[in-house]
């Protein structure tokens, strides 16, 4: 195997709210699969408190949001909040889907560390994930 | 590095599900922390402990039954653990571990703990760490414990055995008789569970099962439970009839005859992790001085390590 299974990362991929469309969450989760993660994969319409709970349970490294029905502004930094809840606010949030250049700011200004839209190359994706691993393992090795 | 196991201990003692779930990957990551934390755990709550094992083919309905079973025991106020055991993929070592969406329902439950685990392609191994996590979810709280695991592979059948009581759950359309015959999956289980008992073809596959019991020369009792785990149906008496194999086998010594043979295969599978470097290194040094089969050279391997 490549030196990067040296470590073998847990991420957490979820769909918050009622939207229904997970075919961007799904390809996430199978690209970070070939790229050596391990991904809790927690279905469609699930609370913001119910993936935040989830992530502290099986203590993933990063957690990967999708939406693709304008539910993001929302539901994205409800589930930083949720997080907060459970003392939880260090596991890295990276948000994804057809959300609109506007958005951005106010997403990153609530804690999504990273957003991607529609376009972006998966490399660039599994990087941030792999990025957001490792500090957070640096950070809770210290 | 002992400070922040102490720092752990006192979560799990707690309840605290942060620290519950970061002990879970220090032990499932193995080395030296997983050694420590691990002894310095309390063994008379691992024993108490229910652990049982749910196993058979994929699209049986293992994790959707393990739900039911969840809110059945979660009515009696029992605070559980379930580990799901997902395989890895063998090219990228990567997992998905999907079993946690079937069991959703408890996400907000903080007395069910759910961890998902990817079996990681370990020669053995599975079992060690899935052991390593039984006994941090007993000292979390957890009085019973459910191993959620597809019944193919030979690791996973060492997960079985593992558990105090194994569940077989079968489905029909999952194949004929000849599928359950095979692999000695019928031997290892202490129950029987027909699922999707309303489906056509469950009553025969149930009654052919029942007939297998019947006619096999081992004197155990097999039952066989019928459910309809989407619906919640004969979930009720599932559960009774665990409790009471449970009670018989607490009371037969059965249990803890179990736990010593599972301690046994526990430390087996560590040492040979343990050994396992050493043996790839002295088999390096061999390199082209033996021409023998692999046989001999597994013997002279031994012998070298153990004499050196």
């Amino acid at each position: 195997m490549t030196e990067k299974s040296s470590k073998r990362y847990r991420v957490l991929v979820g769909k918050p709210g009622l939207d229904g469309h997970d075919r961007g969450a799904k390809f996430i989760a199978r690209a970070l699969r070939d790229d050596g993660f391990e991904v809790v994969y927690t279905g469609i319409r699930r609370t913001p408190e119910e993936i935040a709970a989830a992530a502290v349970q099986e203590d993933v490294a990063a957690i990967g949001l999708s939406s693709l029905s304008g539910g993001h502004v929302r539901l994205f930094p409800a589930v930083v909040e949720a997080l907060k809840k459970f003392h939880a606010e260090d596991i890295p949030v990276i948000g994804g889907g057809v959300i609109p250049d506007e958005d951005l700011p106010a997403l990153k200004e609530a804690g999504i560390i990273e957003i991607f839209t529609p376009g972006t190359p998966l490399k660039k994706i599994l990087a941030a994930f792999r990025q957001a691993c490792e500090s957070y393992h640096h950070k809770a090795s210290r | 590095m002992i400070g922040e196991v102490e720092h752990l201990i006192n979560g799990l003692r707690k309840h605290d599900p942060r620290a519950i779930g970061r002990a879970i990957s220090i032990v499932e990551d193995g080395g030296e922390s997983a050694e420590i934390l691990l002894s310095s755990l309390d063994e008379s709550l691992i024993y108490q402990t229910l652990v049982l094992g749910i196993t058979g083919p994929p699209g049986a309905g293992k994790s959707t039954l393990t739900s039911r079973i969840i809110s059945h025991l979660r009515k009696q106020d029992i605070r559980l653990g379930v580990i799901a055991i997902d395989p890895s993929s063998p090219i990228s070592g990567g997992a998905i571990l999907g079993d946690r969406i079937r069991m959703m329902r408890h996400a907000l439950d903080q007395d069910v703990v759910v961890r998902s685990m990817a079996a990681r392609g370990r020669l053995g191994g599975l079992c060690s760490a899935a052991g390593g996590v039984v006994r941090v979810m007993a000292n979390g709280g957890c009085s019973t414990i459910i191993i959620e695991t597809v019944g193919v592979g030979q690791s996973e059948m060492d997960i079985v055995r593992l558990a105090d009581i194994t569940a077989m759950v079968l489905a029909p359309g999952l194949g004929d008789d000849i599928q359950a015959m095979k692999a000695g999956l019928l031997e290892v289980a202490d129950l029987l569970v027909v699922n999707k008992a309303d489906r056509p073809g469950a009553e025969m596959l149930a009654m052919d099962m029942e007939a297998m019991i019947r006619n096999r020369k081992s004197a155990r009792e097999t039952p066989v439970c019928r459910t309809v785990a989407t619906e919640g149906t004969g979930v009720s008496d599932l559960v009774t009839t665990i409790g009471s194999i449970d009670q018989q086998h607490r009371a037969s010594g059965e249990h803890h005859h179990r736990r010593k043979k599972s301690f046994q295969l526990e430390v087996i599978d560590r040492a040979l992790e343990i050994i396992r470097p050493e043996l790839l290194s002295t088999l390096k040094d061999l390199d082209g001085k033996h021409e023998l089969d692999p046989g001999r050279t597994a013997r002279r391997l031994v012998e070298m390590l153990f004499l050196k």
